[in-house]
């Protein structure tokens, strides 16, 4: 077994980090500005604005609070703020966030105002930001890191190389006792049987086969021809035709290993392995639930060159398209092109990734952290009320 | 060797350009699993990253990457033709 130790931060609950944040986390659209106050006001803070959280009902709200929960328990989190414009529901909030012992604090904007919700929320906001300060990385073993892998803009070189080269890594991550969630439920569209042949367990390959099809019949009775969405135009542009040739690209990634759970939206794997997690394709809206989930560091491999980072979680970007890592390189974490090239093996780039993989854990910062992409996207499963 | 294009499988009846193919040009192509080569002449401009027919199939015929089927053709297509959306279609939508 691989016995490789990382340097990560240590969570009150014994799970562990790779970053160090303090969230300001509005629980509504209309929380924003305040949020966005504070952390103007606070250095070291970092608000995740988002659209949505007033009259959601049922499913959908139940998946809202749930990725806001989670995305506050994550381990790069290191204590969180939570604005909202009234009590109860920031209040639920900051409890749930607060099961992992994390410090939390939440304000309501109702008979405050903002200013004086940014005054009050700034002052806790300060004192959690010198606490994490003087928070240190320790070594921990490989086996306490989640992972989370999704592709996106793909094209061919994408099932070529550097889908494949993940593969080698999770294989890697699953052997060492890691845990790795992956998911983009309609883009294993023609190679889902090869997924379901993946899972341990005939009740694991019909939990999974019912998401599925669950989330096919769903696309198919809006009316939809996913043909120029599913595959996107950016992937027909790279030469991908059909939903089956991206799926059996995309699923690539997992390599030989076996599926061990198949999650919910946001859901947190209940145990170490390899995870299925029914997600959207959508890069922004699936790495959010990964990160909701317990995520610490996504791979993302692309082709033509999606560009998507997440404010709570690392995304390390390769790709082997050499027209995109020539025209796009500020973007690409690691250039893989060798690969299509013949210069170079995939396991040869599997241990490229994997040393940025460690780099990028212990502290070096991504090209989409430096570049500011903080895409926090939450799904939405319906109109709100 | 100097290659111009790629095979994931061998039951694999097209391969992925890893240049730019010009029509005309005679090119070559590996094998990824067994490292053999075969050569084709291209009959269309086949841009990096698109697919080129290693065979000649009738409309209708499953087109074969990774080993499994990727979709149908619409039309026929002979050896060294581009394959992508104008004569290949999803068998699924």
């Amino acid at each position: 077994m691989d016995r490789a130790t990382f340097m990560g931060y240590k969570r009150e609950n014994g799970t562990i980090g790779v970053r160090n944040h303090v969230v300001i986390l509005p629980l509504d659209d209309l929380s924003n500005a305040a949020a966005e106050g504070v952390s103007r006001l606070i250095q070291g803070t970092l608000p995740l604005p988002h659209p949505y959280g007033r009259l959601q009902f049922g499913a959908d709200l139940d998946l809202f609070f749930k990725t806001l929960i989670g995305t506050g328990c994550n381990p790069n989190v290191a204590a969180v703020v939570v604005i909202g414009i009234e009590p109860n529901w920031a209040e639920k909030v900051a409890s749930g966030i607060a099961e992992t012992g994390k410090p939390v604090a939440s304000f309501p904007i109702e008979r405050y105002g903002d200013l004086r919700t940014i005054e009050r929320a700034a002052r806790a906001a300060k004192d959690f930001v010198q606490q994490a300060s003087e928070l240190t990385r320790e070594p921990v073993e490989i086996s306490e890191l989640v992972v989370s892998i999704k592709c996106g803009e793909s094209d061919t070189t994408s099932g070529l190389v550097s889908n494949p080269t993940v593969g080698k890594v999770v294989e890697r991550m699953v052997a060492a006792d890691a845990t790795v969630l992956f998911g983009e439920t309609s883009e294993l569209t023609g190679g889902e049987h090869i997924v379901a042949d993946r899972m341990k367990t005939p009740e694991l390959r019909k939990k999974f086969l019912d998401l599925f099809n669950d989330y096919v019949g769903f696309i198919e009775r809006e009316g939809a021809d996913l043909m120029g969405s599913q595959p996107t135009q950016g992937n027909i542009r790279g030469g991908l035709t059909t939903i089956e040739e991206k799926a059996m690209g995309n699923i690539q990634k997992i390599g030989r290993a076996r599926v061990d759970g198949v999650l919910h939206p946001a859901e947190a794997p209940p145990a170490k392995g390899l995870y299925f997690m029914d997600t959207s394709s959508a890069a922004a809206e699936a790495v959010t639930l990964f990160a909701a989930a317990g995520s610490v560091v996504h791979l993302f491999p692309t082709g033509q060159g999606n560009i998507v980072g997440h404010p709570v979680i690392p995304v390390i970007k390769l790709s082997a398209n050499p027209i995109t890592v020539s025209t796009m390189s500020e973007h690409i974490d690691l250039d893989i092109s060798g690969v299509l090239a013949l210069e170079k093996t995939l396991d040869q780039a599997g241990d490229q990734l994997f040393e940025v993989l460690t780099r990028t854990i212990a502290g070096r910062l991504t090209a989409a952290e430096v570049l500011g992409h903080r895409e926090f996207v939450l799904t939405k499963l319906y109109r709100s009320a | 060797m100097r290659h111009e294009f790629l095979i994931h499988n061998p039951k694999d009846n097209v391969g992925v350009a890893v240049v730019d193919i010009k029509a005309g040009e005679r090119v070559a192509g590996v094998s990824l699993e067994d490292g053999s080569s075969v050569e084709v002449d291209a009959k269309n401009d086949i841009p990096l990253g698109h697919k080129v027919a290693l065979a000649s199939m009738d409309a209708g015929a499953s087109v074969i990457k990774y080993g499994v089927p990727i979709g149908k053709t619409t039309q026929a297509v002979s050896r060294g033709e581009h394959v992508h959306v104008h004569n290949l279609k999803s068998g699924r939508w």
